[in-house]
């Protein structure tokens, strides 16, 4: 597996504990929802950047309180059907406002990246088949988009209301 | 009809792209079948009994002339030579190559259409009344906001890996003949007593092994909030819709199970803050954009009163029968709608040759604005003819033997491809629809029967709707054997129900007779000129039941 940022393949500075494993001293560390809930403080008071990981199940509404102090939120797709967390990653981004890197964890397939990228994921854990080339191709697929999303782009109907503005403006 | 501006026509052309990518990966063996697999549905492209099978989107059943002549070219270039009309106003062709379907799909781009989503756990294509902007008692052409649901759902990026498919239905008038309350979503158009256009929004209805009836979500959600009350409930079903079980995945389990008390409360909580956003209200501008392509023909002025077609009719006696049935009422004095069946005697029902389609479309060309609907009944239908036109409309249709004078009546059969053509089928619900027709054959006895929706499935997935026939079909299969188990009573309009199982399954040898035989006891029991759905109301399964298996 390798990590896509932001269209380039980066080293993960991450490290993902799981449950069992010793809390290290220093450096930056994601956890799970369950070992959040039950180290928060310490978890809090550490000085390096904390990420936390949701499985598909653990609904992003559990921690929109703690999003000011979290750096990451890792979502986990069990099946590359199991389009749960497309849901909480919107959410995420365009209810609760989250800023930090938003990293899709488990089985997503290169066709997805659009669908990834649209709805705030910045950051894949990948094949490591899947080249930035790849990953380019993929995202640009499509110019314009019918719906709006949590990425920046103008929907296709603000782009014909900007047309329409302009034919009425001559 | 709707037209693609520079945004539609580039989102097809890129999706041809992108599919011919897939396809030639795929072809190169770089994508496994399983990966595939996901790229294929959201293009209509399944894997068959013995062949892939394409399903070609017709949004809300509308087809223009020069598309028909495309479908029929399509067709005969890279199928053979036939089409078969579906219960969602689809198009599918049954034994296109995989390496064909990048150009196939050009060709549709061409004449502004496209596959997507025809598959899939996505956002399905939205289906509509076939009598759209010609129905007497309409309250808006349903198309209009149909076209802005299906842009809105294309390519979705939250809303394409839903728990399963997901399927809207819009109906504009009282009778209701989309099927809304069997969708998982049914907008019902109505009008407030201020007199302003709403919606009106069912939720959780469906068929397939837990037949159910929607509940209503929205009462009258205005026009503006439309898009952000769809994707309300949309988001509620991806965030809590079970994935744990294929059969369970449906947007009305998670209705049944949770309740409609709570799933309205869920809704409304996120509809609030949908709506708070903002950024999903549809603009004013852009409905009046979509309305002009559905603005009403330019009609001629004229009287309903054409004694020509009256006395053409007492000299045919199958233009007679065909008036009687295939003909319904029009808004504007002097037109009418022809429905045309594709269930003649004998033959699949909803299939039409290459052809035939030909046909179709140039009928449409002369006498119909260039304008052909599919019915989700498997039939098509000219939506806009003159009433002085219909002898030599229904002259033209006879001498390409489209002229079947059965819509509404028994023969008139919706029927899945069963075990024929798909891989999920248990029996063959296509050889049973041929022999029932040629049992009812006789078009006066047909008529004598009266309005009787038939319809037969070839597994519990019930794409022949079996669940909403007045009389139902099931095919199932026991221990290598094919039996059929029949249901009284359904309906899929505005009384939408499921029928009852009348009781035991009939063999393959005894199941036209079972038919037959309910029929008869109907005949018997209803009074005055009763249709079957009526008098099974009044009387209830029990009478059936009796005579029925008291014969065997």
């Amino acid at each position: 597996m390798q990590l896509i940022k932001d269209g380039a393949i980066i080293a993960d500075e991450w490290t993902a504990l799981a449950d069992e494993d010793a809390l290290p001293a220093t450096g930056p560390v994601i956890v799970s929802l369950d070992r959040f809930k039950l180290e928060q403080n310490l978890l809090l008071a550490r000085k390096d950047k904390l990420g936390i990981r949701l499985k598909s199940g653990e609904a992003p509404e559990q921690i929109k309180d703690f999003l000011d102090r979290l750096a990451l939120v890792a979502l986990e797709f069990p099946a590359y059907r199991n389009g749960r967390a497309f849901s909480y990653a919107y959410l995420l981004r365009e209810r609760y406002g989250f800023k930090g890197e938003l990293r899709a964890v488990g089985a997503v397939l290169r066709d997805q990246f659009n669908y990834l990228a649209r709805v705030g994921f910045d950051a894949y854990e990948v094949r490591d088949n899947i080249t930035p080339e790849i990953f380019k191709l993929s995202v640009s697929a499509f110019e314009h988009d019918y719906q709006p999303s949590a990425d920046s782009k103008p929907a296709v109907l603000s782009l014909r209301q900007r047309r329409l503005a302009a034919q009425k403006a001559t | 009809m709707y037209r693609y501006d520079e945004f539609d026509q580039q989102l097809v052309n890129e999706r041809v792209a992108q599919f011919r990518d897939q396809v030639t990966r795929r072809l190169a063996g770089e994508l496994s079948e399983d990966e595939f697999k996901m790229s294929r549905l959201m293009n209509g492209v399944y894997l068959q009994l013995h062949s892939y099978m394409l399903r070609i989107a017709i949004p809300y059943g509308t087809l223009s002339s020069r598309q028909v002549h495309k479908l029929a070219d399509i067709t005969r270039k890279y199928d053979k030579g036939y089409g078969h009309f579906t219960t969602r106003q689809n198009l599918q062709l049954n034994w296109p190559a995989l390496k064909d379907i990048p150009d196939l799909l050009a060709e549709l781009a061409s004449v502004e259409m496209h596959c997507i989503q025809t598959s899939g756990n996505c956002i399905r294509n939205t289906t509509s009344d076939h009598h759209a902007g010609a129905a007497p008692d309409e309250l808006e052409d349903p198309r209009v906001i149909c076209e802005v649901i299906r842009q809105w759902s294309t390519f979705h990026p939250e809303f394409s890996f839903l728990p399963r498919k997901f399927k809207i239905a819009v109906s504009a008038t009282e009778h209701d003949r989309a099927a809304i309350r069997v969708h998982d979503i049914g907008i019902q158009i109505v009008k407030n007593a201020a007199g302003e256009i709403g919606y009106e929004v069912w939720a959780g209805g469906g068929l397939g092994r837990t037949p159910i009836i929607g509940k209503k979500v929205g009462d009258f959600v205005p026009r503006e909030d439309l898009l952000a009350f769809l994707e309300s409930v949309l988001r509620v079903y991806n965030m809590f819709g079970r994935r744990d079980n294929l059969y369970k995945s449906r947007i009305k389990i998670l209705v049944h199970e949770v309740g409609a008390d709570e799933i309205r409360r869920q809704v409304a909580a996120e509809f609030k803050e949908v709506k708070a956003r903002g950024t999903l209200q549809l603009p004013e501008e852009e409905v009046a954009r979509i309305r002009k392509y559905f603005a009403p023909p330019e009609f001629e002025t004229l009287s309903d009163d054409v004694p020509e077609i009256n006395a053409a009719a007492a000299k045919d006696k199958g233009f007679a029968d065909w008036l009687k049935s295939n003909i319904s009422a029009h808004k504007q004095p002097g037109y009418t709608i022809v429905n045309i069946s594709l269930k003649p005697v004998g033959l699949t029902p909803g299939d039409c040759s290459a052809d035939q389609m030909d046909v179709v479309a140039d009928i449409a060309e002369k006498y119909a604005f260039s304008e052909i609907r599919v019915a989700h009944e498997q039939n098509l239908c000219l939506a806009h003819v003159r009433r002085k036109d219909l002898y030599e409309v229904y002259t033209a249709l006879k001498a390409a033997d489209l002229g079947t004078p059965n819509i509404g009546l028994i023969t008139d059969q919706i029927a899945c491809p069963g075990l024929d053509y798909c891989n999920l089928a248990n029996a063959r619900s296509i050889a049973i629809a041929q022999r029932l027709s040629e049992r009812f054959q006789d078009i006066e006895f047909q008529q004598k029967i009266g309005r009787l929706h038939l319809n037969t499935s070839g597994c519990i997935n019930a794409c022949g709707h079996h669940h909403v026939g007045h009389i139902g079909i099931l095919g199932v299969d026991k221990k290598g054997v094919e039996y059929y188990q029949v249901t009284l009573g359904g309906a899929a309009d505005e009384t939408a129900a499921i029928g009852d199982i009348v009781g035991p399954a009939f063999t393959e040898g005894e199941i036209v007779d079972a038919i037959d035989t309910i029929v008869k006891i109907y005949l018997d029991l209803r009074q005055g000129d009763e249709i079957f759905i009526d008098t099974y109301r009044r009387v209830g399964v029990q009478p059936f039941k009796d005579k029925l298996y008291a014969a065997h």
